[in-house]
């Protein structure tokens, strides 16, 4: 069955003065993605993420959010798209409680207290939610962030750098929270990072961009397979296999050996034929790792 | 729109700072009345000792009326930077704190918002103004009792007490327009602003400065000065003569709201096309 298209940017520029932030970007996000919105800092993540949500309108090109023009239908359009933009700032002189009211108030949600209810729960916030959000921890407003975007039971999400700030164990609860938003409530979420691991270990598709413009856009493992990998072997004995390999058909694989342990780069799909080769020449292999893939990936589309 | 406005000034009532502008009025409303109960035959034999050798004075001369009339002199220039204290950061307050993306990310129109801020914030512009009136002319009355009212300006005014509560109703009245106005500009410097400061501090600094202007450069701006909204601050005491200016009256009240009328439409104007960076 053929996917709605959810998100369409469509040669998208943003020029402030002499400073083009967003160049001529042209992606697409489909209803149940978890969109990875990749690129180092500077990149223009921010600024599309905004021009998305109308908060800045785009020098040319247009936005299509849920088949409707954002800039023409920006009440409907927003009606079904909840958002964390940058930093979850809330009024600190409020309860959560009360934060969540103005903005369920404000989206016209019906029975809000119940759904207040529901969103608190989700989030792990129900014990607090009557504490001032002046006394809330980083990650305990960025699960506020994560409340606020459910209030009025969008269609897609919108979260801009989600794990900003948080501890390990925090990012690892957010990843988990934003994977059971996307299963259970089958809602479209796109994510806009510069956390890799973020996004290679939820987003099904992405795009990199760099300099505002689109470098890649795709399948997450498509494109991470499509790619060589960096890989790490720890043998027996690193010399003599390095030696081997350099007489071999994968004498081009061959990277150089990095804190006693041999790397190659190497297709996805050729690693079990490596291991072939090695395995008959009589190396012992004490393990294989991929050395952060989509790292190297990046690093390779963006630099 | 009304939830909206409910929204807004439950914000605003939230604020510690707030109360800041309604806390200043009572402590001076407070020292003030004390001071006349304590020095008010002194200060009165001050102000009035021109008069004494033509005028033969009596009767109850410190009074709520007098009280009243003193504070609203003495608090007209203090006003505007209370209510820039809110209504300078009903805008700028929410880029500050980063609300702004939040707010603005729901499904409502820019317009819609700025109106139900700007009602909110002239809210609570006329009620720090009632409570600054009312609570003079209350302390007043339990401190001293009513009386006739004495206003020398180029001329001699003695109002009977009971021909002056109407003058206090009018006045407040006026007072509320010009305030209105005061309000639309402290609005409009909020919407160009990312903190509350700009906007307090730039009320503040064109009122002073137009002001000052205004008296001292006569010759720079001279022709400029009846079109001025600061020349019609005080004009609310155009109600406290024997005979009311009518011309003069309206032609404050069409400078006010042709000042207030422009400032509103440029924040929306602005506010509408306004990229939210914040």
């Amino acid at each position: 069955m053929k996917k709605e298209v959810f998100l369409e940017f469509d040669h998208v520029s943003k020029q402030y003065k002499d400073f083009l932030a967003v160049n001529d970007l042209s992606f697409k996000v489909y209803e149940g993605d978890i969109f990875g919105f990749l690129g180092p800092n500077g990149a223009g993540k921010s600024t599309s993420i905004r021009m998305t949500l109308s908060l800045i309108k785009p020098t040319s090109g247009n936005i299509t959010l849920l088949g409707k023009n954002i800039v023409n239908e920006r009440e409907e359009t927003l009606a079904q798209v909840g958002a964390l933009i940058e930093k979850p700032d809330f009024y600190p002189y409020l309860s959560a409680q009360k934060n969540l009211e103005i903005l369920g108030k404000i989206s016209g949600v019906q029975k809000l207290k119940s759904k207040i209810d529901e969103v608190l729960e989700l989030v792990g916030l129900t014990s607090r939610r009557d504490s001032k959000v002046k006394t809330f921890s980083q990650g305990m407003k960025q699960r506020l962030g994560i409340a606020q975007t459910l209030l009025h039971d969008p269609k897609l999400i919108i979260l801009d750098e989600p794990a900003n700030g948080l501890d390990p164990q925090g990012q690892v609860d957010m990843r988990e929270l934003i994977v059971r938003i996307n299963k259970e409530r089958g809602i479209t979420v796109i994510i806009s990072s510069h956390i890799l691991n973020e996004v290679e270990q939820i987003c099904n598709r992405m795009v990199i961009i760099n300099k505002g413009k689109s470098m890649v856009e795709g399948n997450v493992s498509e494109l991470l397979t499509g790619s060589r990998m960096k890989v790490s072997y720890v043998t027996d004995d690193n010399d003599r296999t390095l030696g081997l390999l350099a007489n071999s058909n994968f004498k081009e694989n061959v990277n150089g050996i990095e804190k006693e342990k041999l790397t190659l780069l190497i297709e996805h799909e050729n690693i079990p034929e490596l291991n072939n080769f090695l395995s008959n020449e009589g190396v012992k292999v004490y393990s294989i790792e991929p050395i952060r893939s989509l790292e190297e990936y990046f690093i390779s589309v963006t630099k | 729109m009304i939830k909206l406005i409910q929204i807004e000034l439950y914000k605003i009532f939230r604020k510690p700072r707030t109360y800041i502008g309604f806390g200043a009025i009572a402590f001076i409303v407070t020292v003030v009345n004390l001071g006349f109960l304590f020095e008010g035959e002194q200060l009165l034999g001050f102000l009035l000792d021109s008069l004494k050798d033509k005028f033969l004075l009596s009767g109850n001369l410190i009074n709520a009326y007098t009280m009243a009339f003193v504070i609203l002199n003495s608090l007209w220039i203090h006003l505007p930077i209370l209510i820039s204290i809110t209504a300078g950061d009903v805008i700028s307050g929410e880029a500050n704190n980063g609300t702004f993306r939040l707010l603005l990310t729901r499904p409502i129109s820019r317009s819609k918002l700025l109106a139900a801020k700007f009602i909110s914030a002239w809210i609570y512009t006329v009620l720090l103004l009632l409570f600054m009136i009312s609570l003079s002319l209350t302390m007043g009355y339990f401190m001293f009792g009513v009386g006739d009212l004495i206003v020398i300006k180029s001329t001699i005014s003695i109002l009977s007490s009971d021909d002056t509560l109407w003058r206090f109703g009018n006045a407040t009245l006026y007072g509320i327009l010009s305030m209105t106005t005061v309000t639309s500009l402290s609005f409009l410097l909020s919407s160009l602003s990312e903190n509350s400061i700009g906007p307090i501090v730039g009320t503040f600094a064109i009122i002073v400065g137009l002001t000052i202007v205004s008296t001292l450069g006569y010759a720079l701006i001279g022709p400029a000065i009846p079109y001025l909204f600061t020349t019609y601050l005080p004009s609310w005491d155009l109600f406290f003569t024997m005979k009311l200016d009518v011309a003069k009256l309206t032609h404050a009240i069409y400078v006010n709201l042709a000042y207030t009328i422009a400032f509103i439409t440029f924040t929306f104007y602005y506010f509408k096309n306004k990229d939210i960076l914040s």
